[in-house]
């Protein structure tokens, strides 16, 4: 598992993680919103590869890839954008998110390559489910980049291993059944889900899809080993376009007070 | 003389649904549960014979089965060469071949106790295929369709009204099959607890290429026993037009492992090959969209290109898996045919035979304007009339320069 990972999971709080699409609303503007959502302390940050057939994403995210790809975004833009916040962040896990086909193209070898060359710790791709690992899966972990994978509501117990199995870095956990964006779960639901994660698994677990806002971030924080919030940053990117660096800040600012005191409440 | 034979093109896919390369099952984890339960359901329904038989008497009293097959004579004299013939399926209820499809999912759906049917279209024919046998059923139904195609095919949308079925437009992308194809996988994923996805192509995620090619291959199978009792003889040649492909392994399928068989499946090559088409063999390559591995017409960045076709049922970026393999092994050969040859092929069959053909069929009447002379007059070609060109007249007008 990726070092810059691991530490982002033990520094002994929750960690936010946090979305925004490159190249949104273009390619020039991505790093000083990457850099907003460091300063505004975000743990892991996800960058969202653009696609033209994002199906498994809200009106929000599909906005965001249609900008993107709107102001000439390319898979080279995206790499090029990985590798300079790697030189400015040394230390903030980077994760790749996206789907299948862009990330494949070229043939998996050259993706995990590229990845490497561009310290992406880790890959999140949406539709290579665990029974077509061999199309992604074993390019990324010769490369030592953590593959990513999701597990929803849908995941019984008796799928979980198969989801498991191979998986590192964190395990993605979609607490509604839905496309991104939409409403988020009960957080008694996401409790239970947590408990039957957790004993099946050792490594960290982040729950994410319908998280918007600190009230909803910071209970979740409190049974989660971390918080993922996409919608709601790309949102502020979708109102604001490249002036949405400073609300963007102030927003993770906000989800990151949340979600980094939650246990603190908890006792 | 049981043993499965190991050089037969009948037996893909294997177990993980892949078609050599091709296939396979890219989806979100939502949804991988769901499909393995289909899969798992589908197998059983294959080998129970009361499914079978609720399947093939909805064929033939509902539906209408079996179809035509009819000799072309008047177009057979005018192209001067190989004998035409045609699979009637444009005659079935509802005119097209969709409805083979819809039968069989809807009773698929029924077996696994789902309570609400989605569905895609593009032409609008696989949605009113799939609201008529939810009408029959009584099942809530919604479909999903690019804004762009409820312009071009308003019959079709008031058809899937009339029969109960709630029309969704698509307003992404370039609001047509593919965009449709998004949103329908969205709603999916929301609500798998009770909705069935009757897809109606032979695409998509695997069980589902091979599940509409087993319904779709009535056609080839019906064609196969007519042609046999009719003339005593297999065809030389199948032609068939290819959006998904859905309409062409049905008609190919049965006849695969007959060696003197040839097959030609037409694409769409909309305003050109060198301008925008539709055409995913011709112009696309090898990549990962809606759930199974295909030719794909897409940008180096393997960004999805937006394809074009008169034809609102072939404007499709990709095509089914088992079509990309059949090419790469060589076993159909592949062409493609013009918006403008479409447009000749339509009013060639509707001024020779007094048959008014769907878009999607024209383009393969094109082809065989193109090939029947070259062969001998003693050969027989056998095309797929997959569709009526009711829903079409429009369309056709417009092109033609007349205003309705
Ligand atoms: C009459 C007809 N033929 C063909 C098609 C294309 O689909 P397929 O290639 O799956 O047969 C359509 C799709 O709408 C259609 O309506």
């Amino acid at each position: 598992m990726s070092a810059r990972l691991s530490a982002a999971f033990a520094k002994g709080h929750p960690a936010l993680v946090c979305f925004v699409t490159a190249g949104d609303p273009t390619p020039d503007a991505t790093p000083a919103l990457l850099d907003a959502i460091v300063a505004g302390g975000a743990d892991v940050i996800e960058l969202g590869m653009p696609f033209t057939d994002p199906m498994a994403d809200g009106p929000a995210i599909q906005a965001a890839n249609l900008r993107a790809l709107g102001a000439g975004t390319k898979t080279a833009d995206i790499l090029r954008i990985a590798t300079d916040f790697r030189a400015r962040h040394p230390q903030v896990p980077l994760v790749l998110m996206g789907y299948a086909n862009p990330m494949t193209i070229r043939g998996s070898e050259w993706f995990a390559d590229a990845a490497s060359a561009a310290g992406v710790d880790g890959v999140i791709c949406v539709d290579i489910p665990p029974e077509e690992d061999p199309e992604l899966g074993p390019a990324l972990r010769a490369k030592g980049i953590d593959l990513i994978r999701l597990a929803t509501p849908t995941t019984d117990s008796a799928r979980l291993p198969t989801v498991l199995d191979g998986s590192s870095g964190f395990l993605y956990y979609v607490s509604v059944a839905g496309i991104t964006g939409k409403q988020a779960a009960a957080i008694s639901s996401i409790k239970d889900a947590m408990d039957r994660l957790k004993a099946a698994t050792d490594i960290p677990v982040a729950v994410g899809f319908g998280v918007r806002t600190p009230e909803q971030a910071g209970p979740i924080a409190r049974v989660a080993d971390g918080v993922v919030v996409g919608s709601a940053i790309v949102d502020l990117v979708g109102q604001h376009g490249a002036d949405a660096v400073e609300p963007v800040r102030a927003l993770v600012a906000s989800l990151a007070a949340a979600v980094h005191s939650a246990r603190e409440h908890a006792a | 003389m049981t043993a499965p034979n190991p050089n037969s093109f009948r037996n893909q896919p294997d177990e993980r649904g892949h078609f050599g390369a091709f296939g396979g099952r890219y989806v979100a984890e939502t949804l991988m549960p769901l499909i393995l339960d289909l899969d798992a359901e589908y197998r059983k329904a294959k080998a129970d014979p009361a499914f079978q038989a609720e399947f093939d008497d909805l064929l033939e009293h509902y539906v209408g089965r079996p179809s035509p097959l009819y000799f072309a004579p008047r177009l057979t004299e005018e192209l001067g060469g190989a004998q035409v013939w045609f699979k009637r399926d444009e005659l079935n209820h509802t005119g097209a071949h969709k409805i083979n499809n819809c039968i069989g999912q809807i009773l698929l759906a029924i077996r696994m106790g789902k309570t609400r049917i989605i569905a895609e279209t593009g032409a609008g024919q696989h949605g009113v295929a799939t609201a008529t046998v939810c009408a029959r059923f009584g099942l809530p139904c919604v479909i999903y369709m690019g804004a762009t195609d409820v312009e071009r095919q308003q019959p079709n949308v008031f058809r899937m009204k009339l029969l109960g079925a709630e029309v969704v437009p698509v307003q992404a992308g370039a609001k047509t099959l593919k965009d449709a194809m998004n949103e329908a996988l969205r709603d999916w994923v929301a609500n798998v607890h009770d909705t069935f996805y009757i897809i109606g192509t032979a695409a998509g995620p695997h069980p589902y290429p091979e599940l509409v090619r087993d319904f779709q291959s009535v056609i080839g199978r019906e064609a196969r026993a007519q042609m046999l009792a009719r003339t005593g003889r297999l065809p030389d040649l199948l032609v068939a037009a290819i959006g998904g492909g859905s309409n062409a392994i049905g008609l190919f399928h049965p006849f695969l492992d007959d060696t003197s068989v040839r097959m030609l499946g037409v694409e769409a090559a909309g305003y050109g090959l060198d301008k925008d088409h539709a055409a995913s063999l011709a112009g696309g390559r090898p990549g990962i969209l809606h759930g199974n591995k295909t030719y794909l017409l897409q940008d180096e960045d393997g960004q999805i290109l937006e394809g074009h076709s008169i034809s609102a049922g072939l404007d499709y970026p990709g095509i089914g898996p088992e079509h990309s393999w059949l090419r790469d092994v060589g076993r159909v050969d592949y062409t493609s045919v013009t918006d403008d040859e479409a447009l000749d092929g339509f009013q060639l069959l509707c001024r020779t035979e007094g048959i008014i053909p769907a878009l999607e069929p024209s383009h393969a009447i094109a082809a065989v304007k193109k090939v029947a002379p070259t062969m001998p007059k003693d050969s027989i070609i056998l095309a797929n009339l997959c569709g009526r060109g009711d829903k079409d007249i429009f369309t056709v007008a417009k092109h033609l320069g007349v205003s309705l």
